[in-house]
């Protein structure tokens, strides 16, 4: 079971009081009706699935109730950073080089 | 009595405490402190279990977790019988009633065995070879008809138990500084550098007693006195210190993300002796800032033929017999061995009085410290030998050997001691996700980097000397404190004598060349021969992941600890590479197999899942109702009276609502305030309908989709004032729908200011359906005009109920008058109360959750969950009136703007009327074009939902059928239309697609009477209802069955006799809608 880092709560807490949402930063366009086909599929349907660092929606949903976003490498489930949703994507590199074992 | 192989002193068993048990029926003696297996050997019982596929006899092979041949099944008195325990493991206590497994009719005479003569024909792959035909009736007809049924019952290890576990298992979180998995030399020396400086450390260790290894030593020193007296004394510290926690009989089964390591604990006899309520194992979820895996290593089997008799074991194994419960394996001995330690068997043996006929090393060269004692103390030591076969059968009988200068005789014996070396346990660090390196001068996977905080020490990282491991146990403790921010004062590692270091060890095959055809065992579990993995290689398999699951090695319950090595080392000589290469299999959790009961802890019985009950539900249950689960809800079903059935009941519960009225616990609606100066431009971008212009005090029936276009949910908004709506949900949606709000609140549309707040259980509702329901709520309401102009249609108001604060809505989910009376839930019940007994003058019913589903259908409404799927458009739904055409977007109108959700052939939502009326179709059933359509024919679409209706007078059914509008009054066919039938049933049932007007495609039932009624009343709004559970609908499938169906042949297709059903006239303009208001929910 994972700790999370709440952004909001400020706290590590149990994965068991989140729920996952799934990739970060897919953004809906502001005027849907202005997509066009191919880009609105991309949308709905194509995720990047990356083997390493994965941005990823998580809702804090028995606690805050928050929604923000997380980096976690996806072969080791190291969680590198966790912000509020609507904040850029932190640098990667810089975070990498942490190391947390 | 002392037991025969029993020593006359020595041992950690208390010879003063014997304990009766029985095996097979017959009474043994042992001692309190021996295992299962040792107190059998010191019995002289090696035999003790058949092998699963070849039914051979087999014995111990192992004293500890590794063992693969004796599981045994055990009883500890009624009710409490475990199958597959492993007799290494299993400590013995007073009453232990133990059972061999794998043979009938007994151990010594077993039908089964036959397999062993048969096993030429057994091959690896042998099944997926051999049940393949004849296929004399359809595809795969001989493997369904004949061979599964015989394969399945043969196969198996052991018996489950038949009855409910009667005991207990509790789980626990924790934490920690310092986790040390294994209390053996290295992992003592590891707690007790880490604990010096303060850090909170935990030291588990699977075994009733702590000490691994040191248990069985007994030449070597440590700080100047024998290995017991410092283990005894280093335990005693270690308890006496208050950062420490020692948790013996606590296996550390699986190493997860983050430091999170799952422990089982087996509660001891005297704890649960004391405390009745003790569980039978703790389950502790653990979270350790840094670990010290000192897992230790499992000595390796040699594979050579018939190396599976009972009495041949590892040699390591015999020692700790020997040494640690004073139990002999044999009264002469052979040892095979390829490495030094099975020396200190021989010696320790010799000892002990046993006669040693011969040390048999495999190497060319025995001229290490411990071969060189064991010469020294008179020994037979034959270096360069050839291990030809063990003779025996159901206990060995020799040693057929060779060497240079030694031709090949049996060397009479009743044990022969193997050892192939030693393989480091990397279980836990692979489970870690730490990678694992090959070394190639000593044959060893060892452990690679670390990926989480944790680090190997002693012999699991190939640190086999008790002086090494001692140090380098005391090296990772002090590292994993300091590691965990705790000071760790350098400590003296133990200063270790008289235990000369061993070296050697081999892999593969040591059958000698012309004896390669003859069964030596690889993975004893399973059954599995070194010409198995030959054959595999043979045969195309090329990694080791797929020898694996070709032959089956490495897949039995003891997961290959002592098979792998050799497995792979087999298929790699076969392959002409080096074992890297081949590769590895994964190291799963659990290390040893867990008890389902540790995972499930308190979860079973009542407490397996929450239970919701509405303020209505004692009620219903003190009225004889029979419950549904909804979701966590129990629903009120039906209300049986008198000898009624299910049918019966809904019948009566629809005509009666229909005829006077009805009352109905809605209270387990999903509800959401929405609240905020921008709520009704939230809810316009939420739902598909417009919200801007709903006057309040007004209610609307909202259809939601996600963002693929597909419908999601539904259910009535009401508008309570210009910033607040109370929206209802269906049943089993509302948390689902809260999620899909918040999230687009909180990530697509932040700039929006409006609060949601989830009020399902704030509010009860009592929904009063039926001609009659103005006339009985009326003297109870105060504050609100009832009249039809003043509260009309899809209205909401608030006022007093029953004296009671409420919200009351005009909206119907049956096609009724009807009003949904929402009031807070602790005074629900006196309301309800209050309400029906006024409704006795005016004949009211209460009905359950069937009727409602009843008087839905007869109307005409969808259910979300139940007539959609996920894949339903608004459109499919024929509910495309509920888009608000002037909305520039919402969630999933783009979606629906795509080419393949509005292509020919979609299925859309239609009524059927079957051509017998006293037949209803069964949910779920698959429609075809024509009647005698072929076996795995196209389905056109499938029935959603199919009801006897009382208000029709016969069986109506919905469902979705590819471009069902066009086909209005065409006849399509149902497969499978009737429970009970069989399966493939080529009988179709008839029915006709009602050709419709109007923009709904249905057939809208209801007598003329009644359809006048209903629009004369304007249009209703119901409440929906969840999607039921499936186990629900195969529950009313097979009622149905009881009850309503007895024509089991199709209909005949005759003119149809139906009721007319009335062609809908076209709504006038601006009359309230008649497609579905409401939905869900209910």
């Amino acid at each position: 079971m994972l700790l999370i880092p709440c952004p909001w709560c400020e706290a590590e807490r149990p994965e068991l009081e989140f729920r996952y949402g799934g990739e970060a930063h897919v953004a809906r366009a502001a005027d849907p009706a202005s997509v066009d086909d191919a880009q609105w599929a991309q949308f709905l349907f194509f995720r990047t699935n990356p083997r390493g660092l994965h941005a990823e929606r998580w809702r804090h949903v028995a606690g805050c109730g928050r929604f923000f976003n997380c980096l976690r490498d996806t072969v080791s489930d190291r969680i590198v950073a966790t912000y509020k949703a609507g904040e850029p994507r932190p640098d990667a590199g810089a975070l990498a080089t942490g190391g947390a074992s | 009595m002392t037991a025969r192989f029993r020593t006359a002193s020595g041992g950690r068993v208390d010879r003063a405490r014997p304990i009766r048990f029985t095996f097979d029926g017959k009474s043994y003696e042992g001692l309190a402190g021996d295992t299962l297996a040792s107190a059998l050997i010191a019995n002289g019982v090696h035999f003790v279990n058949r092998s699963y596929k070849y039914h051979r006899p087999r014995g111990f092979l192992s004293a500890g977790a590794e063992e693969p041949n004796a599981l045994v099944g055990v009883a500890e008195g009624p009710g409490r019988f475990a199958p597959n325990l492993r007799a290494t493991q299993t400590p013995l206590i007073e009453g232990l009633a133990v059972t061999s497994q794998n043979r009938w009719p007994s151990l010594a005479f077993d039908v089964g065995a036959v397999n062993d003569l048969m096993s030429p024909f057994y091959g690896a792959g042998f099944y997926y070879k051999t049940f393949m035909g004849p296929n004399l009736f359809g595809k795969n007809w001989a493997w369904k008809t004949i061979y599964e049924p015989i394969v399945r019952r043969a196969a198996g290890l052991g018996q489950p138990p038949t009855n409910a576990d009667p005991d207990a298992y509790a789980q626990y979180y924790d934490h920690c500084d310092v986790l040390v998995i294994g209390a053996g030399p290295s992992g003592l020396a590891a707690a007790r550098a880490a604990a010096a400086g303060g850090a909170e450390v935990i030291l588990c260790d699977e075994q009733a007693e702590m000490g691994g290894s040191l248990l069985a030593e007994t030449r070597a020193t440590i700080d100047g006195a024998p290995a017991a007296e410092w283990l005894a004394r280093t335990l005693a510290d270690l308890a006496a210190l208050p950062n420490v926690r020692l948790m013996p009989r606590t296996q550390a089964f699986g190493y997860y993300a983050q430091n999170f390591v799952g422990l089982a604990e087996t509660v001891s006899q005297d704890e649960r002796a004391r405390n009745a309520d003790a569980p039978r194992e703790r389950l502790w979820q653990l979270r350790a800032r840094e670990v010290v895996i000192a897992a230790g290593a499992i000595e390796r089997a040699l594979v050579f033929p018939d190396n599976d008799r009972p009495g041949v074991m590892l040699a390591e194994a015999a020692r700790v017999y020997l040494n640690r419960y004073g139990a002999k394996v044999g009264e002469r001995v052979v040892l095979v061995t390829a490495h030094d330690s099975a020396y200190r068997a021989a010696l320790d043996l010799k000892g002990a009085g046993v006669e040693v006929a011969m040390i048999a090393d495999l190497r060319a060269k025995a001229d290490g410290a411990l071969p060189q004692a064991a010469r020294a103390a008179g020994l037979r030591v034959l270096a360069g030998a050839t291990i030809h076969a063990a003779a025996g059968k159901r206990r060995v009988a020799g040693a057929r050997l060779s060497a240079p200068g030694f031709a090949e005789q049996t060397v009479a014996c009743d044990a022969l001691l193997m050892c192939g070396g030693w393989t480091p346990s990397v279980h836990l660090h692979s489970q870690s996700r730490g990678k694992v390196v090959w070394e190639e001068a000593r044959g060893l996977f060892l452990p690679g980097d670390s990926v989480q905080r944790e680090r190997s020490a002693g012999a699991c990282r190939g640190v086999f000397g008790l002086a090494q491991a001692m140090a380098d146990g005391a090296r990772a403790g002090a590292d994993a404190a300091s590691r965990a921010g705790r000071p760790s004062p350098t400590m003296e590692a133990p200063a270790v004598a008289d235990a000369p270091e061993a070296f050697g060890g081999a892999l593969g095959d040591q059958s000698p060349p012309a004896a390669r055809k003859a069964k030596a065992f690889v993975d004893y579990q399973n059954d599995v021969c070194a010409k198995d993995i030959r054959l595999a290689v043979q045969e195309g398999m090329r990694s080791i992941e797929h020898v694996k699951r070709y032959t089956t090695t490495g897949m039995a319950t003891d997961q290959g600890k002592i098979a792998n090595m050799n497995a792979l080392a087999i298929a790699a000589d076969k392959l002409g590479r080096s074992v890297p290469e081949v590769g590895l299999t994964t190291f799963r959790q659990p290390y040893t197999p867990v008890t389902f009961g540790l995972f499930a802890g308190a979860s079973r019985g009542d407490l397996f899942d929450p239970v919701r009950k509405t303020p209505i539900h004692d009620w219903a249950a003190s009225q004889g109702a029979a419950f549904e689960d909804v979701g966590l809800w129990k629903r009120a079903w039906y209300f049986p009276q008198g000898r009624e059935d299910m049918h019966a009941a809904v019948r009566r519960e629809c005509r009666q609502t229909r005829a006077s009225v009805g009352m109905f616990d809605a209270s387990t609606l999903g509800k959401i305030e929405v609240v905020g100066p921008d709520a009704a431009r939230f809810l316009e971008r939420l739902y598909t309908n417009p919200w801007a212009k709903l006057e309040v005090g007004r209610c609307r029936y909202g259809l939601m989709l996600n963002e693929q276009g597909f419908i999601m949910d539904d259910g009535v908004i009401a508008r309570i004032a210009a910033d607040r709506f109370h929206v209802t949900t269906t049943t089993g949606g509302a948390p689902r729908v809260l999620n899909h709000m918040e999230d687009y609140l909180q990530t697509e549309f932040p700039d929006l200011k409006v609060w949601l707040t989830s009020t399902t259980e704030q509010w009860a509702v009592i929904a009063v359906q039926g001609p009659k329901s103005r006339e009985l709520i009326a003297p109870f309401v105060e504050g609100i005009d009832l009249s039809r102009e003043a509260t009309p249609h899809m209205s909401v108001r608030e006022g007093r109920v029953c004296g009671a604060p409420a919200r009351l809505m005009r909206v119907s989910f049956t096609g009724e008058l009807g009003f949904e009376i929402n009031v807070p839930p602790d005074v629900a019940r006196s309301v309800w109360e209050t309400l029906w007994a006024a409704g006795a003058a005016l004949g009211v019913v209460a009905y359950g959750t069937e009727a409602m589903h009843v008087m839905r259908a007869e109307k005409g409404y969808i259910i979300v969950g139940q007539d959609t799927d996920g894949t339903v458009t608004p459109d499919d739904a024929g509910m495309g009136w509920a888009i608000g055409k002037a909305k520039a977007d919402f969630v999933g109108k783009r979606s629906l703007a795509r080419a393949d959700l509005s292509a020919p052939g979609r299925k859309q939502f239609v009524g059927l009327l079957t051509e017998n009326p006293r037949v209803v179709p069964m949910e779920g059933a698959q429609i075809v074009a024509r009647a005698d359509y072929a076996v795995g024919e196209h389905a056109i679409g499938h029935v959603t939902s199919a009801y006897d209706s009382p208000a029709l007078d016969r069986s109506i059914a919905l469902a979705v059928v590819e471009n069902g509008r066009a086909r209005m009054g065409e006849t399509v066919f149902i497969a499978a239309v009737v429970a009970g039938q069989r399966r493939d049933s080529r009988h179709g049932l008839r029915s006709r697609v009602p050709r419709q007007e109007g923009r709904a495609p249905r057939w809208l039932a209801l007598s003329l009477r009644r359809r006048a009624a209903a629009r004369s009343r304007g249009a209703r709004c119901p409440p929906g209802r969840a999607s039921r559970s499936q186990s629900r609908r195969r529950r009313r499938a097979s009622s149905c069955a009881a009850t309503r169906r007895s024509p089991r042949r199709p209909a005949p297709p005759s003119a149809s006799p139906f009721p007319a059903h009335p062609a809908r006239r076209p709504r006038a303009r601006g009359a309230p809608r008649s497609g579905s208001d409401r939905t869900n929910g209910y």
